[in-house]
């Protein structure tokens, strides 16, 4: 019996007072395409940034292909695991950001090198291959020198996919990838994203590009106030929603 | 309603007319007075008590050369010193961890706090406090033969810079976007790698000016060194000047060195600026 890649079990976290995830529990399986849709201050940037551990969860456990993230559990206790060990488990997961991140001081290629090199400690003139084939794979062979200064919107974000899929992710968590796009620049993105999801990457999505949703998830999982309200196929969720919340919100956005 | 014309008539063409010149009178009149004060204050100091041609010959004397040079030799050595401590200080002021912060809060506020010749003058007299020095069983010696004019005024000059320069370095730090860090996390790397690798080479771009800013003033500090006798440029045209009392002249020879060297700091920032301005700029293709 295949087990779930991740599997998420009563996170909750706080942000003082605000209960930015209330009990939460998910599994994503291997090959799976998950959408998580919601309004803003819903949770869903807050659950993929616990996954890669940018925000340390206050309770519950996530396991990530089998391994308990952040903490270790010794004598009934849990003890937080130290910044090397912490550094070792994000490299099972990929992170792209809504604003692209990219190191400006560094190249297209030099960004993607970057941790397979530093890292990783990997044979620099095989780590540039690798990320020369991800740039063609990404579209932007033509822009191996360019400084992030120097690229679109799309072409950023396109780079910041390639750094994050050099360190060979198990995992990848996009975060609203597309929300700080000019719209003519979108597609070129998504299509990347739709390419990658072909291939069979793992991918856990926070977007508001349901057309995206609909066409490449296979699964969506509606979230509001930090709890997920309702999840399912994407033509299910999307086309024909159970829950009035969920119906409030897509009549909203569309 | 009639459809509108395309273009409405009774406006008078403009095409080919030029604009007039403005005359800037009160610009020629301000460089005029401009002109004429500075013309007075040349002339008071040409007919003043001031010996010229002792300047001239002062000018490329041994003494003063040698002055300069230890004067450069300091600057560079403290400022150089400063830094170091001032990026530790600021990672220690950045940290998490609370004694950290805390030690690097305490040594901006006692060396900022204190003026620097009070300091200089503390590291000089070191062996009043401690007659010997040295590690217990290992080696020793006297406080007096260790604490030279020179390693005092390098210990007082770049200790004090590294409280200034952390400052600059935290805003530096400060200025790199939380998504650099998070971004550097991301792909594995622990705190100190993703300041080494990824915020510190961001935040020199912006620390440039101000450190060129400090770097200047610690060339001119370093003639705060004259009062713990280490021979730098300003300490030994005062040694010329008690033997043949020409005061005015050899403070003069003295501030036209330290403005030669402060002018050609200036251009050598602009360089230094330049190279960290990587990908910055939308360069040609």
């Amino acid at each position: 019996m295949t087990k779930p890649l991740v599997a998420i079990r009563s996170v909750s976290k706080n942000f003082g007072e605000f209960q930015a995830l209330k009990s939460v529990s998910l599994d994503v399986w291997p090959g799976e395409v998950m959408c998580l849709i919601g309004a803003s201050g819903s949770g869903k940037t807050t659950l993929l940034r616990c996954i890669n551990q940018l925000a340390a969860i206050d309770s519950g456990g996530i396991w990530l292909d089998g391994e308990l993230l952040g903490v270790r559990e010794q004598g009934g206790r849990l003890h937080r695991l130290g910044e090397r060990e912490i550094g070792r488990q994000r490299l099972k997961t990929g992170m792209v950001f809504q604003r692209f991140n990219l190191f400006p001081h560094k190249t297209a290629l030099e960004n993607i090198t970057e941790g397979p090199t530093q890292v990783q400690g990997r044979k620099s003139d095989e780590v540039r291959a690798e990320a020369l084939e991800l740039l063609r794979r990404v579209g932007l062979a033509a822009k191996a020198d360019s400084y992030p200064a120097q690229l679109s919107g799309g072409q950023q974000q396109r780079v910041a996919i390639a750094r994050a899929l050099a360190m060979k992710p198990m995992l990848m968590l996009f975060d609203e990838p597309t929300s700080a796009l000019d719209p003519e620049l979108v597609g070129e993105v998504l299509a990347v994203m739709k390419e990658l999801a072909k291939s069979g990457m793992t991918m856990m999505v926070v977007t508001h590009e349901l057309g995206f949703a609909r066409e490449v998830a296979d699964r969506v999982v509606y979230m509001d106030q930090g709890a997920i309200v309702e999840q399912g196929r994407a033509s299910d969720v999307l086309g024909a929603p159970r829950e009035e919340r969920t119906k409030a919100f897509l009549s909203a956005v569309i | 309603m009639k459809p509108a014309p395309a273009l409405a008539g009774g406006f008078p063409d403009l095409s080919g007319m030029r604009v007039a010149r403005e005359p800037h009178w009160f610009r020629w009149f301000s460089a005029a007075l401009i002109v004429l004060v500075l013309a007075a204050i040349a002339r008071a100091f040409a007919n003043g008590q001031i010996e010229w041609s002792y300047v001239s010959r002062f000018l490329t004397v041994k003494v003063i050369l040698e002055g300069i040079v230890n004067t450069m030799v300091m600057a560079a050595l403290a400022m150089a010193l400063g830094i170091v401590l001032g990026i530790v200080v600021a990672i220690m002021r950045l940290s998490p961890n609370p004694v950290l912060k805390t030690v690097a809060a305490g040594y901006t506020w006692l060396f900022r706090g204190t003026p620097l010749i009070l300091q200089l003058l503390l590291w000089f007299n070191l062996a009043l406090v401690f007659p010997t020095i040295g590690i217990p069983g290992l080696w020793s010696a006297r406080a007096v033969d260790v604490m030279t004019p020179f390693l005092a005024a390098l210990l007082g000059l770049g200790i004090n810079q590294g409280a200034y320069t952390s400052e600059v370095m935290r805003a530096g730090m400060l200025s790199v976007d939380i998504g650099q860090y998070e971004a550097a996390q991301a792909i594995g790397m622990g705190r100190l790698r993703a300041l080494r690798r990824i915020v510190l080479p961001q935040a020199m771009r912006v620390v440039i000016p101000p450190l060129g800013n400090e770097f200047i003033g610690m060339v001119k500090a370093t003639s705060l060194a004259s009062v713990i006798q280490y021979p730098e440029l300003l300490h030994n045209a005062e040694n010329i000047y008690y033997a043949n009392s020409r005061v005015i002249e050899l403070l003069i020879v003295a501030g036209l060195w330290y403005l030669l060297v402060v002018s050609i700091l200036t251009p050598l920032q602009m360089l230094l600026e330049r190279r960290f301005a990587r990908g910055t700029l939308r360069l040609a293709r």
